[in-house]
């Protein structure tokens, strides 16, 4: 019953993906097949998160597969609410190829069944959804920041091909970057707070060194922005870095177990 | 019904000969009252084309009322004319105009302005059954032209280039300002583009505040002297520059403590002047665009590129929308049979219900409605089907051959001589 929902949002990721890279070429159709296929993926994963956490035994997404399940819904889920339109199709063709390839890699490593629930306490349970739900919106904001740079690169060096592409406006992504990375900022926090909480004398790694500074970059990036107004290129540059930073996060912490 | 069209255009004539029958629209919509004795007409008048839509039940002469109209506009050169004009009837004429609404008829593939003017030429002109029909299904086939294809999208003047670069950058132009450097015809063009975006002209900035007055004071800005450039590019989003300098007006040594101060705060510096206005090094630093007219031209140039091979998709929905045209206008052929089989039928069944009002008397009000209505939804039924059949034999070319069939069958033959 559960692999039945993988297959759906499997195949509807993968086909707003190749909706998106076609989109580049048939900008209006492949725009709204890609933007179905992000609704429809999204439902029948949420429908398949909803039954792993009712049928499972224990924490369902404990394991590295099954935080990858979880990572991807959250990532797909940010894009639906803060990109998931016409004007970031091109934010839509960086993010679902990847989110397609994770859900599949995550299915191969058995995260979207039921079988192998983790014991966990609710504050463990807490903790991992924070943290994921956290880098996942990171992951967008940086993405955003990520396409920021590029078109600020065709701008400079005058690329008539801008239109062509239809990218999306330069402040608004400077914008929503900067809101996803607020939003996200606070789900990781929350998600720092309970790791901590939990911790025990002599646990604290490396792994949790890599997330604080990220915390720390984010954060001293957002207070720039309030206090000295820095935007443009270099936060654009620095929120791509964090996208580096969390590639270093999520295995070592999260996928590890 | 008889559809005609005479008109001369841009692929024909050229401006020396198009502007002697250009008309504006109040000359239009009077142009069209005089001739709409006894038909249907239409005057659409644009800087490309001016063209006399004629029509009525009969032919009447139509092609040379809409000729004769066209050459007296152009007075005593009429000769000059008379060779450059084209004519169209029925189908041709209704794909042309579905043509030029979508903007496949101009010099540049979709540009916008021609569906505006084609809608008021539509409401200036003294229509009926079959103008009505043919301009309001225009005004749809430049519509779904538009939004189903990206003909029209990407910008096709320098102006628009430039106005479509801003919001690129900065999204909603609204509360956005700009100044301009230099008051040059192309300047106040690109300026007038932002302005209906929404940008606030703030400054004009001349080496002389005197000739920039004139200026400022059309577009609501204030004139200063080159020397109060440095203090106004703190609180502007996009600099428009065409003076005619013989050096860099816009330096990066000058400027550099300024474009930082903005902190990326993103800057859109429009040079249009040759020689250039706007240092090129000021593009280095974070949040500068830096484009000139060359930029510009090739992005107008990539655009219409698009544009073209958008054309190709455009075509097809504007031949869809003509075979539905076609289609109607066929179905106007069994037209009056359909009126008169469905005439005869409710003739038959208010008389069988006035036959049986002796026995109906001892029902209520509400029981005789639903009678009635029984009544009258039976006859509907019937007559649903044969109705389709005979709209879709007309589409057929058969419309003709089925509706004396039916009118022999029926006995219809009387009772559309009556009607």
């Amino acid at each position: 019953m559960v692999e039945l929902l993988v297959w759906p949002a499997l195949v509807a990721y993968g086909e707003a993906a190749l909706a998106y890279a076609g989109g580049l070429r048939t900008p209006r159709l492949g725009g709204n097949l890609a933007i179905w296929g992000v609704r429809v993926g999204w439902l029948a994963q949420t429908a398949l998160l909803v039954v792993q956490g009712l049928r499972a035994d224990g924490f369902p997404w404990g394991s590295w597969a099954g935080a990858l399940n979880l990572f991807v819904w959250f990532v797909v889920g940010v894009y639906l609410v803060w990109g998931c339109n016409a004007r970031f199709r091109l934010l839509g063709a960086l993010v679902m190829p990847p989110a397609a390839a994770l859900l599949a890699v995550s299915w191969l490593g058995g995260g979207t069944g039921v079988e192998d629930g983790v014991q966990a306490g609710a504050l463990l349970a807490a903790h991992v959804g924070l943290m994921l739900a956290g880098l996942a919106g990171l992951a967008v904001a940086a993405g955003m920041s990520a396409l920021y740079l590029w078109e600020d690169r065709s701008l400079t060096r005058r690329d008539s091909r801008l239109f062509r592409l239809r990218m999306p406006p330069l402040e608004a992504l400077d914008r929503i970057a900067a809101r996803v990375a607020g939003v996200s900022l606070g789900l990781l926090s929350g998600g720092i707070v309970l790791g901590l909480a939990r911790l025990r004398s002599g646990e604290f790694d490396a792994a949790m060194a890599v997330t604080i500074v990220l915390w720390a970059l984010v954060a001293t990036i957002l207070a720039l922005r309030l206090e000295a107004g820095l935007r443009g290129r270099r936060a654009a540059t620095l929120l791509t870095v964090a996208l580096a930073l969390i590639a270093v996060v999520l295995p070592i912490t999260h996928f590890a177990s | 019904m008889k559809l005609v069209l005479v008109g001369i255009s841009h692929h024909r004539a050229p401006v020396e000969l198009r502007e002697r029958v250009a008309v504006e629209p109040e000359r239009a919509a009077e142009l069209s009252s005089s001739l709409a004795d006894g038909c249907e007409a239409v005057v659409l008048s644009t800087c490309n084309r001016t063209e006399i839509y004629l029509a009525a039940d009969g032919d009447a002469g139509l092609d040379a009322r809409a000729t004769t109209a066209l050459l007296a506009l152009a007075g005593d050169e009429s000769s000059e004319i008379a060779p450059v004009l084209y004519r169209l009837a029925d189908e041709s004429a209704a794909l042309h105009l579905f043509r030029v609404a979508a903007g496949l008829d101009s010099l540049v593939p979709g540009e916008g302005e021609i569906l505006g003017q084609v809608r008021t030429a539509f409401e200036s002109g003294t229509t009926g059954a079959l103008l009505d029909r043919v301009f309001s299904q225009a005004l749809h086939a430049g519509r779904r032209a538009r939004v189903e294809t990206a003909i029209g999208e990407s910008p096709a003047s320098v102006p628009a280039a430039a106005a479509a670069l801003a919001q690129q950058v900065f999204d909603d132009l609204r509360g956005r300002s700009a100044m301009l450097v230099g008051a040059g015809k192309m300047s106040e063009l690109t300026a007038r583009n932002l302005r209906s975006r929404g940008v606030r002209i703030a400054a004009i900035a001349n080496r002389t505040p005197a000739h920039g007055d004139a200026l400022a004071a059309r577009l609501g800005a204030s004139a200063v002297g080159l020397d109060g450039l440095r203090d106004q590019l703190r609180g502007v989003d996009v600099v428009v520059a065409s003076t005619s300098a013989p050096g860099f007006v816009l330096r990066v040594d000058e400027l550099e403590h300024e474009v930082r101060a903005r902190r990326g705060r993103p800057l859109l510096l429009v040079d249009l002047a040759v020689p250039r206005d706007v240092d090129p090094a000021l593009a280095m630093l974070d949040g500068c665009f830096v484009y000139d007219i060359d930029d510009l031209e090739a992005v107008v140039e990539a655009s219409l590129d698009v544009r073209r091979a958008e054309a190709a998709r455009a075509e097809r929905v504007v031949a869809t929308e003509a075979q539905r045209f076609q289609e109607w206008q066929a179905s106007l052929a069994v037209v009056p049979a359909i009126a008169s089989l469905r005439a005869h039928a409710e003739e038959i069944r208010a008389a069988e219900l006035a036959k049986a009002e002796g026995r109906l008397g001892r029902l209520s009000e509400s029981e005789r409605r639903i009678v009635e209505s029984m009544t009258a939804q039976i006859v509907n039924k019937l007559l649903h089907l044969p109705t389709v059949r005979l709209k879709q034999a007309a589409a057929a070319a058969d419309g003709p051959a089925y509706a004396d069939v039916v009118r022999h069958l029926f006995g219809l033959e009387g009772d559309e001589a009556q009607q």
